[in-house]
């Protein structure tokens, strides 16, 4: 049999099962907050055209709005600055081979409920290689920290010196992106940066080394904790939009039954 | 004195809400004068430009020397009460419900009798002065009031009728997350308001003053967000059957004017202003206007925090100005729609405001403290417009003489 005739199989007999990363679009679902002299991220936003009623008798539908960075959703290199001149750099013009891959994922919920500025540094990730093999290359790499079981204020962490939320040091992105040349690198929280990442150097090193490098962006990924360290397929199509910087998109992976 | 309004028990759900109804409606265009001061608050009545007579009830030529020339003029209000009677029995659907209803006659000082309400404490044959209200028709009527503050004269149900007092009400404040909101929920809660509701967008993003502002006896925060169709409409359906006042201060201001603006920070003023006044407007609106004659505790009134450059932009401030010259124009439109139900829509003017995007504008500006006696005051009595700050009211002023002059006096060029 085919691969694929395969996976089909495996898929209706339960052997193979899809997993959604994805956070439901909500209004009142956290968004980056800049500060207020800033432009700001669009809150997803629905209003109802017509309900089986006087404005279509026969049918519901809504318009909906957002930002391309609202909810779950892909950073393209175009969103950063370091990554204006990379080829392929927006969204719809990433090769649609991008978007489906295998995922490696480092658990760092254990950090990240003892220190809400939990860092993934280079040690975490070669210790992690340690017991799991090393990052192929090409690979996605999610921080798994089960932030997404948190909800509202609790989410965003806002205080007066701004977000607190677990990110990747600079050494850490660097190692993954210029030693392990990872297709891309996702979260949980709000951003692929901690929350105080305006404070490393350089400043947000996720976005910075990820989009700089041509690499892809992923945020506000949920259940996480339902994936294997190794062996999963993600699977992460952004919308197709003209010289889109991102997008929100169902964010699913393949996982092999009782792997997780 | 008049007897104290006591809280009203809880309404019994077996009794069908009393239909709003309104006092007679129709008036001559001359009288309309009347209307007009009575929407900010004046007393005013023709004077013949020629011979000075004080003219009553309003016409079109002068009663003495047939002049035309009958301008408004703000009058004193001063005279005695030279008779008086009790209506108990009438065939309009808005007095039957509220007899008995005192009226009289009073000679003002300024020469013409007229036949007014009379408040409860004022004596046959005393000195009373005149006051200029809006009726539940939203017309002009003349109450004669005693001379002196009498004990719990606001509580006169005449009076009551002529008001949109927020004593014994419950009260809907869209937006906590402004200057205005703590210090309307106290000026407000001093004035005798039943419960204040107090709506706050974005739980999960903190702000200074949260936990005092939710502390506060009195007050509940609720989530309400004016840009969100789905917010505005979940929470009037938890609320907008008991939501007596509204008063949406909800703004989103940003400093700036047309070219090199901000297309967002545009959008947002307008989601705030115009659409979140719209959405405001279908969610509550319909259930206030069916509670218009619902006992002491009606539903009474609504009001808006608009920028008093709704009226001819500042252009430092252009899509600002733009945004809140929309909400003006829909808040005639509330005005009409709300008016079968008896609702006073009450706009509060407000000059450039104390607070971190007017930091580049000299003062006189205006506190939140200002906006929310502005905004009891305008209640108490009724009114329509009133005007916050030295800076709103001579923009009125201007904007009334000649509205081009302000305009190019404010696009530069002013000396």
């Amino acid at each position: 049999m085919s691969v694929l005739a395969d996976l089909a199989l495996a898929l209706s007999g339960g052997d193979v099962e899809v997993v959604d990363l994805t956070h439901t679009l909500d209004p009142d679902f956290p968004v980056i907050v800049l500060p207020p002299e800033f432009g700001q991220c669009a809150r997803f936003r629905m209003e109802e055209i017509s309900a089986y009623d006087h404005r279509g008798p026969s049918w519901k539908w809504h318009d909906i709005s957002m930002s391309e960075h609202t909810g779950t959703h892909f950073d393209a290199p175009s969103h950063w600055i370091s990554g204006r001149n990379v080829p392929h750099g927006s969204v719809d013009e990433i090769p649609p081979s991008a978007f489906v891959g295998p995922v490696c994922v480092i658990d760092c919920s254990e950090g990240a409920a003892g220190d809400e500025d939990y860092e993934l540094t280079p040690d975490v990730i070669e210790a992690w290689e340690a017991r799991h093999g090393r990052i192929p290359e090409d690979a996605w790499v999610l921080m798994r920290t089960d932030w997404s079981k948190r909800t509202g204020a609790a989410y965003i962490n806002l205080r007066e010196d701004g977000a607190h939320s677990p990110g990747p040091t600079p050494a850490a992105i660097r190692l993954l992106v210029e030693e392990r040349n990872i297709r891309g690198f996702g979260t949980e929280t709000v951003g692929t940066d901690a929350g105080q990442g305006s404070h490393y150097d350089p400043p947000f090193p996720a976005h910075h080394t990820l989009h700089g490098a041509g690499k892809y962006g992923l945020q506000c990924l949920k259940g996480l904790d339902r994936l294997p360290p190794t062996g999963a397929v993600l699977m992460a199509a952004p919308l197709k939009i003209r010289n889109g910087t991102g997008s929100p998109l169902r964010v699913l992976a393949l996982i092999e039954k009782d792997s997780a | 004195m008049s007897d104290p309004l006591s809280r009203p028990s809880k309404t019994n759900p077996q009794t069908p809400l009393r239909v709003p109804a309104l006092p007679p409606e129709a008036r001559s265009r001359a009288a309309m004068g009347l209307t007009a001061a009575a929407a900010e608050g004046r007393f005013a009545l023709q004077h013949c430009a020629e011979c000075g007579r004080v003219q009553y009830p309003p016409r079109d030529a002068c009663h003495a020397c047939l002049s035309v020339d009958l301008p408004w003029r703000d009058t004193d209000p001063v005279g005695t009460l030279l008779a008086d009677t009790v209506v108990r029995a009438s065939p309009n659907l808005y007095f039957r419900d509220r007899v008995p209803w005192r009226t009289g006659t009073v000679r003002l000082d300024a020469g013409p009798s007229i036949v007014v309400h009379v408040h409860g404490d004022c004596e046959r044959g005393a000195r009373v002065r005149l006051t200029s209200r809006l009726d539940r028709a939203g017309q002009g009527v003349l109450m004669a009031l005693p001379m002196e503050e009498t004990p719990n004269m606001a509580d006169d149900p005449q009076l009551r009728e002529l008001t949109a007092d927020p004593k014994h009400r419950r009260i809907l404040i869209t937006d906590a997350r402004q200057d205005t909101a703590p210090a309307l929920a106290r000026a407000l809660l001093a004035a005798g308001a039943a419960e204040i509701m107090v709506g706050e967008a974005e739980g999960w993003r903190p702000w200074p003053g949260r936990e005092r502002l939710a502390a506060m006896e009195g007050v509940t925060l609720l989530p309400l967000d004016v840009t969100d169709t789905a917010s505005v409409e979940t929470l009037a359906g938890e609320i907008g059957g008991k939501t007596d006042i509204l008063i949406n201060n909800a703004r989103f201001v940003r400093p700036g004017g047309l070219l090199g603006g901000d297309p967002g920070f545009a959008r947002q003023e307008m989601e705030v202003a115009y659409f979140g006044l719209m959405r405001l407007a279908q969610a509550f609106g319909p259930a206030m206007r069916a509670r218009g004659s619902d006992g002491v505790r009606s539903a009474v009134a609504w009001v808006n925090i608009l920028s008093a450059h709704a009226l001819s932009s500042d252009p430092a401030y252009g899509t600002f100005s733009a945004a809140n010259a929309a909400a003006l124009s829909l808040s005639q439109t509330l005005r009409a729609d709300l008016r079968p139900g008896g609702l006073r829509v009450l706009n509060v003017f407000a000059g450039p405001t104390e607070d971190d995007w007017h930091q580049a504008v000299p003062p006189p500006k205006v506190t939140g403290g200002a906006i929310a006696r502005s905004v009891v005051e305008g209640l108490q009595d009724g009114l329509e417009e009133v005007w916050c700050g030295d800076v709103a009211r001579d923009l009125r002023d201007r904007w009334r003489q000649n509205p081009k002059v302000l305009e190019r006096e404010l696009t530069g060029g002013a000396t």
